[in-house]
């Protein structure tokens, strides 16, 4: 393959447990998501979609296999190469089932605490932020907190958040699972947008089949093992 | 941006109904101490005003204040003959409860050495000192009265001449300000039947003693009150207080008068110490450890409030995690807020305690090394309050901000 590499996995695995009770999740899980590019992850639930986008995102180790994100080898087997929380914080955003924002804060605030964070803080990242909730049409809800919000305007938020920092890699878990169709189509049209105009590399995991032809790789998974489509 | 602050804006009325509820309890530890400060400025107080350079009471008793003294009138003679000594009068201080217009009145009796002492020196919000030798009284005003007021003690009935301010006993009774015979005569009146009978049985212990036989003049005299049998009847008064003449070396004169076998001599220090370590110092120790107790209480209560406030944000420190936040950007939070709470706290205990606080039955005496104390260790269970939150926080994995 000869474009760059936003992310990719080695032959990751993920077992629970141990002796009788182990639990194998993940099985020799290899993928490659070059930079630009906007990848879907299929399986039902339980296949261990989830758990590959948890290990890719440095929120659970693997039990063996290797991660590199932008080029970096950050995972190696059940060692971590890196300080995990400043790598996620500068190179992953992530959009989640439910927009999880934080309650206390409203909109606007819950995309400059990612810039925050970040470094970048006062009226850059304020500036910053509404431009990306303007970017998606929800400028004018900037000062309301989360319970004010739709489930669509919420998701619209944790997407503004998750690439405020301009990250290399954006990981969304079923992102589009609270929406309608209507939004959820916009949802998926934004993440192949982000991709191509952002040039990050984008992992959706979802069970929506309808709108797969905005993708640009399709993988699938079922009990642990992944296959692309 | 301030994430303590946010969580705070978004839970105000949590967090005002719990900062309300410690300020009461730290209000009461403030209460506490302004109690004990109280005890020790009214102790001191009295024993400042009144003067003084030596007090001269009953041997091997520590002066009127502590406990019973009686020592005899001519007392104040002999010590003002000793070299060194300007001026000596008579002090008597008891303590009365009696029902005056059918409600309880506790007060103590302080006797002036008329005519050297009317009272020039108390602290008179209102009215004057004495001006006559009988039947007038000069009232502290948390006893409620006004001037003009007549109150009854005993056979008598006093007017109100003036009012003081601050002129409380240790026990924290108001003072009445009389003459030395007026106080005796409260001091000793009896009903009439007692008397009668005390009466009959001078005159009976009379026919035995040698003194009566050889003068029968002095059997006229028996009938007396007793404060006026100066040869036959005990000491009358509490205590002699001597003032010392310019430039006399009062450490001299008080050994000259130590000297003598049925007096014991305080120096105005002295009956100071004996006061703060005699009667306050027991008061000192109990509201000592109930300050202790309550200050454990309200660390106890914080930490739970803020364990509990910690577990109500366990989602958000995930996410804050995932996000990338540094162990310190969540510590700081929740010291923050554990901060936040324990000043408001005290902001709050200081404000409705500066109202509720004049309407206590004892003086209650805030002073400013005591509040810096308090809100030093406000600061303090603040913080070790927040460790319990703190410790679970710690704990929470980025993973759990994926679950549900």
């Amino acid at each position: 393959m000869s474009e760059p590499l936003a992310i990719e996995t080695f032959r990751i695995n993920k077992s629970y447990g141990s002796g009788r009770t182990e639990v194998l999740a993940l099985k020799e899980a290899s993928l490659q998501v070059p930079k630009g590019q906007v990848v879907a992850l299929l399986g039902p639930s339980g296949s261990g979609k989830s758990t590959l986008l948890t290990i890719i995102g440095l929120v659970l180790p693997p039990t063996s296999g290797q991660v590199r994100i932008d080029g970096h080898l950050v995972v190696d087997g059940s060692s971590i190469t890196t300080n995990l929380r400043t790598f996620r914080r500068r190179h992953i955003g992530f959009v989640f089932q439910k927009a999880n924002l934080i309650p206390f804060l409203t909109a606007s605030e819950n995309v400059e605490i990612a810039m925050q964070l970040n470094g970048v803080a006062g009226r850059r990242a304020r500036e910053r932020a509404r431009e990306l909730l303007n970017e998606f049409g929800v400028g004018e809800r900037s000062n309301d907190l989360p319970f004010r919000l739709s489930g669509g305007e919420q998701q619209r938020v944790a997407i503004a958040r998750a690439l405020a920092n301009s990250p290399d890699v954006i990981l969304a878990d079923e992102p589009t699972a609270a929406l309608d169709s209507q939004r959820a189509k916009q949802v998926m049209e934004l993440f192949a947008k982000i991709a191509h105009q952002q040039n990050s590399g984008v992992i959706v995991v979802t069970h929506d089949h309808r709108y797969l032809d905005i993708f640009d790789r399709i993988y699938e998974m079922e009990d642990g093992v992944l296959h692309e489509r | 941006m301030n994430l303590a602050l946010k969580e705070v804006r978004q839970n105000l009325g949590r967090f005002g109904l719990t900062a309300v509820g410690i300020g009461m309890m730290l209000m009461m530890v403030m209460g506490m101490a302004g109690i004990y400060r109280g005890l020790i400025e009214d102790a001191i107080l009295v024993v400042d005003r009144i003067g003084g350079d030596l007090w001269i009471v009953q041997k091997d008793t520590r002066g009127p204040f502590a406990e019973v003294s009686r020592v005899p009138r001519t007392l104040v003679y002999r010590v003002q003959a000793v070299p060194g000594v300007d001026s000596a009068r008579e002090f008597v201080f008891h303590t009365i409860q009696r029902q005056v217009d059918g409600k309880p009145l506790r007060m103590s009796i302080l006797g002036l050495s008329w005519p050297r002492d009317k009272g020039e020196w108390l602290p008179l919000t209102s009215g004057r000192p004495l001006s006559r030798n009988h039947f007038e009284i000069v009232v502290d005003r948390t006893l409620g009265f006004r001037l003009d007021d007549r109150i009854s003690l005993g056979k008598d009935t006093f007017r109100v001449v003036g009012i003081t301010s601050g002129m409380v006993s240790s026990g924290g009774d108001g003072i009445g300000v009389v003459t030395v015979s007026d106080s005796q005569a409260i001091q000793f009146d009896n009903v009439g039947e007692a008397l009668r009978l005390e009466r009959s049985a001078r005159e009976r212990r009379a026919t035995d003693v040698d003194i009566f036989l050889n003068q029968p003049k002095l059997v006229e005299q028996l009938s007396l009150p007793a404060s006026r049998l100066p040869a036959v009847t005990s000491p009358q008064i509490s205590a002699v207080i001597a003032r010392m003449s310019p430039g006399a070396d009062s450490e001299q004169v008080k050994a000259v008068i130590a000297g003598w076998g049925d007096v014991s001599v305080f120096t105005r220090a002295g009956q100071e110490d004996l006061l703060l370590q005699g009667m306050v110092d027991k008061a000192r120790r109990q509201l000592g450890m109930f300050r202790m107790l309550l200050t454990i209480i309200a660390a106890v209560v914080m930490s739970l409030i803020l364990y509990t406030m910690t577990l109500d944000k366990l989602h958000s420190i995930a996410l804050l995690k995932l996000l990338g936040a540094a162990d310190r950007t969540i510590l700081a939070m929740l010291i923050q807020q554990a901060i936040g709470l324990g000043t408001t706290g005290y902001v709050l205990a200081l404000l409705i305690g500066r109202q509720l606080f004049p309407y206590f039955p004892r003086r209650v005496v805030i002073t400013t090394p005591d509040l810096v104390q308090l809100f030093l260790i406000v600061l303090l269970i603040s913080l070790i309050s927040s460790l319990l939150g703190i410790w679970r926080a710690m704990r929470v994995k980025p993973a759990e901000a994926l679950m549900g």
